[in-house]
């Protein structure tokens, strides 16, 4: 059947997938107008991606029908989707580091003359192809050498490449900075002009404003909603999402700072690979405020929790809590001294995904539950987490189930819960305490932190949201190749220009004015 | 529980119909062979007592591998471990004095024993957390050490003129047998059956317990908890100690001294043990029960087949076991891949991640 250019890029009529017990999709209809920005919302687990994955043929449907430019597409695979002009960018990028960029865009397409790889003329078309988009990538850079917003414009090249005209990104600024946000939707709306389609899976409603269309809202795996962008509100987008109106600023009373908690000085640590990741940092925490750190992930943030933490070995420099220097001290006598740790990933350091809630509700603090000849208490434990279930709200409310089948929210609600619970708290670290997490949980998350200030706790806050950090903070430093480079106060982050300014901070292009160019190929020597 | 008892026994029903097949093949008939098995074991008061005394040291071996596997570790070196400790059993039961009391006598000697293989295994617990060199290299290699030394010390020193056994152990230091019918079962099997009671008390009651299966699970999550590195070489000598623990069995409740060789392949059948246990200890008795049977039984239809055949029946089970370990793993994960989870916690899986890291 020829394509016409009235049928839509991509039509899902009836979409049904279930995992196991859980149905990821029901009967979920979608239609993709040409040359538009398709926006996909939804919270964590809503189905977004595995509607799109459906779409891209990399999962199959168990019903439902997918259409392709007006073309039914019975058996449907990722070949298929290419071959017909639909290509994906993932989330995760799908790279090989050491290889150059051409012969990344190529694999598994690799062009051939008289039998050899030809690699001169794709570069060729990739470089005509980066000037035409502005993506500004140069064919012949290793992968490895490029930052994380050029290694997604690869990513993009490729799926061009390969003749696609209907583009689905999958989170796409999930890793990227203001700057590099602004350059990608800059990239995006020079492909629709082109002809081209988008479809943006996304959980940012700023994002969504500022680029799409229409607006197509799913939860608990149905579609709720789907709008016109033209108008449209945040609020409205939320409501949908979410099922309730969510708060999503907060009036927090002016911080009243008390005597310094946490005090690091001169600290020196090196990172996993043996290069120095934190280069001399000073930082005071004071009872009763939000210190934020902002940065591009891989500038430190996470060797300098390890070595506030104690999980990292220090170079040279002080860690004291309550002004009593912990900076050799194993890791349970840290927390006694008055330590809290929300790890940035709750799988990695913050869970046992086999355990159960009330088992990990004590992760950490299994010495206060200890009774005679170092048997656990095990009444205890239960009532400790039944308390904290409840506090918490924490989901489902039973303390025996398995950490590993609750929802990303409920997991990091969790975390939150215990440490907060620490008998001695008194300096709270909380690295990404939002990722991944789903809008109810962020407002119930950002409450209980804002609480924790309140109640003369100091808290460090480490993320990779502007928006969080400077809703939070009542202080904040920029984190840039291991050394804080600026620090601005409660007046400077309520200025209106004042992300523009953190983000040029953050990839070391700041020169004292706002905004100025994004020197991105600095920021990645910080990378690890 | 449910599903883990039905797994066992489909690799169960698959292992006898190999064996069937294999049996048919050699030409005889598999009804008359694992008659004559079941006969030789389980048909006698001799043969009970028989199963029971190749059970004991099974028992001890696989809850040593299963605390190992617990935390994370592969102990593969049960096999030095309880070598060396049967070695020390029987020196000590040799130059104790024959007026210390006999249980006093008989502690001091499987202690000895189980502290040299708590020494042996947490030497590969210490270069694991010092030098970062890898257990089942170190406890591999520490095999061949052990035996090496032992026989080195045995000749120079320790054995009996023109023999290769020590000198028998004094009288106060043996084990009782329990009277079923001239076997060689002796009171050790209550050793280890205590012991079994013991670790399944440690992981699932104490702190301690709850910390080596938080290394186990995720030893990232266990350090940022307050969990020290050095659990690992705690675990690898309790693993030691228990493997060290066999002397018990075949030094003081049977042969009265040490031999070379005595008590060698329980070390590694101990992998096996664990893994078709599910590393819980209720279950490593039950599959020690099952090992120690095919072991004798394996003597017992020698007439008819090649003992041989046996050995390839125990293959076939912990083949099935750890396949459809695997098999079920992945169906989990598919089934609920919102989840990320490792594909099983137990057994089945870190064995399989330890040989794909070495193999």
């Amino acid at each position: 059947m020829p394509a016409t250019g009235d049928q839509p890029a991509l039509e899902l009529r009836n979409i049904s997938k279930t995992y196991g017990a859980v149905a990821a999709n029901r009967q979920v209809s979608l239609k993709v107008e040409r040359r538009s920005v398709h926006a996909l919302v939804g919270e964590n687990g809503a189905g977004k991606s595995t509607l799109m994955k459906i779409a891209y043929g990399d999962a199959r449907a168990d019903a439902g029908e997918i259409w392709i430019k007006g073309e039914r597409i019975a058996r449907h695979s990722v070949s298929q989707s290419i071959a017909r002009g639909v290509g994906m960018v993932h989330q995760h990028f799908m790279l090989v580091g050491t290889l150059t960029v051409v012969e990344n865009v190529v694999l598994g397409q690799e062009p051939r003359r008289s039998g050899l790889l030809d690699l001169k003329r794709a570069a060729l078309e990739i470089r005509t192809l980066s000037q035409k988009f502005g993506l500004d990538i140069d064919p012949d850079a290793r992968i490895e050498d490029l930052s994380v917003g050029q290694q997604q414009r690869v990513e993009i090249v490729k799926v061009l490449w390969r003749g696609c005209d209907v583009v689905i990104l999958d989170e796409p600024t999930a890793v990227l900075t203001p700057a590099e946000v602004r350059d990608l939707f800059a990239v995006l709306r020079g492909l629709v002009k082109d002809g081209m389609t988008v479809v943006l899976i996304t959980h940012k409603l700023d994002e969504v404003l500022a680029l799409a269309t229409r607006v197509t809202v799913m939860r608990r795996g149905e579609r709720v909603a789907e709008y016109d962008a033209q108008g449209l509100t945040a609020e409205t987008i939320v409501h949908a999402m979410v099922g309730r109106p969510v708060q999503q600023h907060f009036d927090k009373k002016a911080a009243s700072v008390g005597e310094p908690r946490l005090e690091i000085r001169e600290l020196h640590v090196t990172g996993a690979r043996g290069i120095p990741a934190v280069r001399g940092v000073d930082l005071v925490v004071h009872a009763g405020e939000i210190l934020g750190i902002a940065g591009v992930e891989g500038n430190g943030q996470t060797e300098l929790v390890e070595a506030i933490v104690g999980l990292r070995g220090v170079d040279r420099g002080t860690v004291s809590i309550g002004g009593k220097p912990i900076t050799s001290e194993p890791v349970a006598h840290r927390y006694r001294a008055g330590l809290g740790h929300v790890p940035e990933d709750r799988h990695d350091r913050a869970l046992i995904l086999d355990y159960s809630i009330q088992d990990n509700l004590i992760l950490g603090q299994q010495r206060d539950f200890t009774g005679s000849f170092g048997v656990l208490d095990r009444g205890r434990v239960r009532q400790n987490a039944e308390r904290l279930i409840r506090e918490f709200d924490i989901r489902p409310p039973d303390p025996s189930h398995l950490v590993k089948s609750m929802s990303g929210g409920n997991q990091q609600k969790l975390v939150v819960a215990r440490e907060l619970s620490r008998r001695s708290l008194s300096v709270l670290i909380c690295a990404q305490p939002t990722r991944g997490v789903d809008i109810g949980a962020i407002e119930a998350i950002h409450r209980r932190m804002i609480e924790a200030r309140d109640r003369g706790l100091a808290v460090l806050l480490l993320s990779a949201e502007l928006s969080e950090l400077r809703s939070l903070s009542d202080r904040l430093a920029v984190l840039y190749k291991g050394q804080i480079v600026a620090t601005l106060d409660r007046q400077e982050l309520a200025a209106d220009d004042v992300l523009d300014r953190i983000g040029a901070m953050m990839t070391g292009a700041w020169t004292g004015s706002t905004g100025g160019a994004v020197g991105s190929d600095v920021a990645k020597e910080a990378r690890p | 529980m449910k599903r883990e008892a039905l797994t066992i026994a489909f690799a169960m029903a698959v292992a006898v119909l190999a064996g069937s097949l294999l049996i048919w093949f050699t030409g005889k008939s598999p009804l008359e062979v694992y008659g004559l098995l079941l006969e030789k074991t389980w048909g006698s008061s001799y043969g009970i007592g028989q199963v029971l005394f190749k059970t004991t040291p099974l028992i001890l071996t696989g809850l040593a591998v299963s605390v190992a596997f617990k935390v994370g570790l592969f102990n593969i070196g049960a096999e030095g471990q309880l070598a060396a400790g049967s070695f020390v059993t029987a020196l000590c039961g040799a130059a104790l004095p024959a007026s210390l009391p006999g249980p006093i006598a008989v502690a001091l000697c499987v202690l000895a024993g189980m502290l040299a293989g708590a020494g042996l295994a947490g030497l590969a617990g210490v270069l694991k957390t010092r030098y970062g060199a890898h257990e089942v290299i170190n406890t591999i290699m520490l095999n061949f050490i052990v035996s090496a030394m032992l026989l080195w010390a045995g000749n120079a020193h320790f054995f009996v003129k023109y023999t290769t056994h020590t000198q028998t152990v004094s009288d106060n230091a043996t084990l009782r047998d329990l009277g079923i019918k001239g076997s060689a079962a002796n009171t050790s099997l209550l050793l280890a059956i205590g012991l079994a009671v013991a670790v399944a008390y440690f992981f699932s009651r104490t702190r301690r317990g709850f910390e080596w299966r938080a290394v186990g699970l995720n030893p990232r999550a266990a350090q940022n908890g307050g969990v020290l590195a050095g659990v690992v070489i705690g675990a690898m000598a309790v693993s030691g100690a228990l493997a060290g623990a066999v002397g018990a069995n075949s030094v003081l409740g049977y042969k009265h001294y040490y031999e070379q060789g005595i008590g060698s392949g329980a070390g590694f059948m101990g992998i096996a043990v664990a893994l078709l246990g599910r590393n819980h200890p209720a279950g490593i008795v039950v599959a020690a029960l099952l090992m120690g049977t095919l072991s004798h039984g394996g003597l017992g239809v020698a007439e008819l087949v090649p003992k041989e055949l046996v050995q390839i029946l125990q293959a076939v089970i912990i083949l099935t076991v750890a396949g459809t370990a695997a098999y079920r793993g992945r169906a989990v994960k598919k089934g609920k891949s919102a989840v990320p989870m490792k594909p099983l916690p137990d057994t089945g899986a870190q064995s399989s991640a330890a040989e794909r890291e070495h193999g």
